[in-house]
């Protein structure tokens, strides 16, 4: 059997002392940003990517993947205890978590979120060592039409995910594909958007455009309204679920984990969608689903089994195909390119022990977040009592020691700053950042892909239809936008999202 | 603008034709190319005319459906958080992070109604400290504590 041999590889290289410490300070740190209110698991990710540039490759990534599940961990704990869900994939846990916080039943619903993620981290870690090595086989036979129709896929189910306007969601892609355009042209070598500017010939950093959009631009619309919060203040107790709401939870986690595996995978999904389709599931499937809404347990450790599961299985796109499909796989591929990895098929041959290290990290991960955060739930909590005056000035201070440290330059402060300006206003006018996020990184593959595609197909643009796998994938993504562009099914769309 | 129904399709619209038209205007200096061999220009062009034409509907439409209206811009906050981090840009390189981070911290402090000088200058202190020792000194960033001015 492969799969054990690679993940004995994978385990090899992840049990080294220093690996599993990255991985340990990875997830602990990932948990006490990620605890913050209002900061999600890419803003999270995003500030914490500086501590990994001096490290190693593998090492580095191992304590990345850790930062990611521990700021997704975080985010359940705050939606729970002070119904301030980060981002859009706990939005779901605070509904019934928050609704259990108030009856006093908060450790509970912690400890039904951290045993639903553990036992879903834990067959995702499976699935991922199972199905990404034949998907890398098959994306080395993709040529660039079939690239090129993947990333248009990818964007189109970013689109469709995102909430709030469609058409928005639409430009923001485009714009962030403008973004990424900036800079050198790699073919002919002219500078293309760059004002003269000398720093911009390098092109616009990722990592600049996500702390001014989720950093700066969160905090100034959170100091828009600067309101009293209330926090939980009741002691937590009885973590231990009886073995009642054992036997409550067993289903819902295994369902939740099936669903989040498969959506995971696809482009564009990941943990936001896994966690919604996962409580309307449980919503149907429940002898109790007049408790929804009220703090019905399997409300809980359904979704948080399956954003943890599809958080894990988003992984097999970003590995394999070198593809994000979710804001944080973007901050993950940036992080292998300023490593010097070129993410796509080949890694997995070139460097088997990074790929299958951070594979078996990700297992490794979920046990201490299991272990060691409900033992620190009180630690978690302080966390999450800091008040947000005291907050604010100090993630700028990681926004702005983060941005500086990519290259020394002030310019990239100040490009921050532009786009912490234009986050604020996109929040505004109710224009969601994620979707150009993807669009700045997949810019420039997609630009070469094009012209690749075209080069060989002696410019003729049937080649898209003519070829089958990309011919599908265009087919899928012009039903995606057909679905959603149904009136009936629009209007369905906004209840989902308003739920 | 009263016949604005929607201000924010609006205003969304305005800025994406405004990011389309620039791409289209500033790509015309770049060379077009043919398909077969795309030149720089190409796909800027094909994505500043998507993105203009995005721009269009989304005005004609904040014309036809009614929306609410966008609320008052929080100006002062984002004046104090920004001006804070191009003042840490500026700082950063002469007198080192230390010193810039408690400038940055005051200054973005005065952004909240809560801004009291003592506990922020803790907080200021404490972040230039921590911020010193575990990303300088402990992760090894290369990153100047004191800086020019001060002769480093």
């Amino acid at each position: 059997m492969e799969i054990f041999s690679n993940l004995a590889l994978g385990f090899d290289t992840a049990f080294t002392l220093s690996n599993l410490l990255y991985c340990l300070i990875g997830v602990l740190v990932g948990t006490a940003i990620g605890v913050l209110p209002g900061l999600g698991p890419t803003a999270t990710v995003a500030i914490l990517l500086p501590l990994t540039f001096s490290l190693n490759p593998i090492p580095a990534l191992i304590m990345l993947s850790g930062i990611y599940y521990g700021a997704q961990y975080g985010g359940s704990t705050t939606a729970i205890l002070v119904n301030l869900p980060g981002e859009s994939s706990s939005v779901v846990t605070a509904i019934d978590g928050y609704q259990m916080a108030r009856k006093g039943q908060a450790g509970k619903a912690l400890a039904s979120a951290a045993i639903g993620s553990f036992v879903a981290g834990s067959i995702a870690t499976f699935v991922i060592a199972l199905f990404a090595p034949p998907l890398a086989d098959v994306a080395l036979e993709f040529g660039p039409a079939e690239y090129f129709s993947l990333m248009v896929l990818g964007l189109v189910a970013s689109i469709v995910l995102a909430s709030g306007s469609l058409l928005r969601a639409v430009g923001m892609v485009v714009l962030g594909l403008l973004f990424g355009i900036v800079g050198t042209d790699v073919n002919s070598g002219a500078q293309r958007f760059t004002f003269g500017i000398p720093e911009l010939s390098e092109g616009v950093d990722f990592v600049v455009v996500a702390m001014g959009m989720f950093g700066l631009g969160e905090i100034i619309s959170n100091l828009e309204n600067q309101r009293g919060r209330s926090v939980l203040s009741s002691k937590i107790e009885g973590l231990m679920p009886t073995k009642d709401d054992l036997k409550r939870i067993v289903a819902p986690v295994l369902r939740g984990t099936a669903l989040g595996s498969v959506l995971g995978i696809l482009p564009g999904g990941g943990a936001m969608l896994s966690s919604f389709a996962s409580y309307a599931l449980e919503k149907k499937m429940s002898k109790n689903s007049s408790e929804f809404g009220k703090g019905a347990i399997e409300g809980v450790a359904g979704p948080e089994s399956a954003n943890n599961a599809g958080a894990q299985t988003s992984f097999i796109p970003m590995l394999t195909l070198g593809i994000p499909s979710n804001p944080v796989m973007a901050l993950m591929i940036g992080a292998m390119m300023i490593q010097g990895i070129q993410p796509g098929p080949t890694v997995m041959t070139s460097q088997p022990a990074l790929f299958w290290g951070i594979i078996a990290s990700m297992w490794i991960g979920n046990f201490f977040l299991i272990v060691l955060n409900l033992p620190l739930i009180g630690l978690w909590v302080r966390m999450i009592m800091v008040p947000y005056h005291f907050l604010y000035p100090g993630i700028l201070v990681f926004c702005a020691i983060g941005v500086f440290s990519l290259s020394n330059s002030a310019f990239d402060i100040v490009l921050m700053s532009l786009f912490g300006i234009f986050g604020y206003v996109c929040t505004k006018l109710e224009m969601e950042p994620a979707p150009m996020l993807l669009g700045l990184i997949i810019g420039p593959m997609m630009e070469e892909y094009l012209r690749r595609a075209l080069l060989l197909s002696d410019a003729d643009p049937m080649v898209f239809v003519q070829r089958p796998v990309s011919a599908t994938m265009l087919a899928l993504a012009a039903l995606a936008i057909g679905i959603v562009l149904m009136p009936s099914l629009s209007k369905k769309r906004q209840e989902a999202f308003a739920e | 603008m009263t016949f604005v129904r929607n201000p924010k399709d609006f205003w969304a619209g305005f800025l994406f034709m405004a990011f389309g038209l620039g791409a289209l205007l500033m790509a015309r200096n770049y060379d077009m190319g043919t398909a077969l061999r795309m030149g720089p220009a190409f796909f800027p062009t094909m994505l500043g005319a998507l993105l203009t034409l995005i721009g269009v509907v989304s005005v004609v439409r904040s014309l036809l459906t009614q929306g609410v209206k966008v609320n008052r811009m929080a100006l002062k906050e984002m004046a104090l958080v920004v001006g804070a981090s191009l003042l840490f840009g500026l700082l950063v390189r002469g007198a080192g992070i230390a010193i810039s981070i408690v400038v940055l911290v005051m200054i973005s402090g005065l952004a909240s109604i809560k801004f009291k000088v003592a506990p922020f200058l803790g907080v200021a202190i404490g972040m230039a400290i921590f911020i010193s020792l575990v990303f300088v000194k402990a992760l090894g960033l290369q990153l100047p504590i004191f800086g020019s001015w001060f002769g480093y």
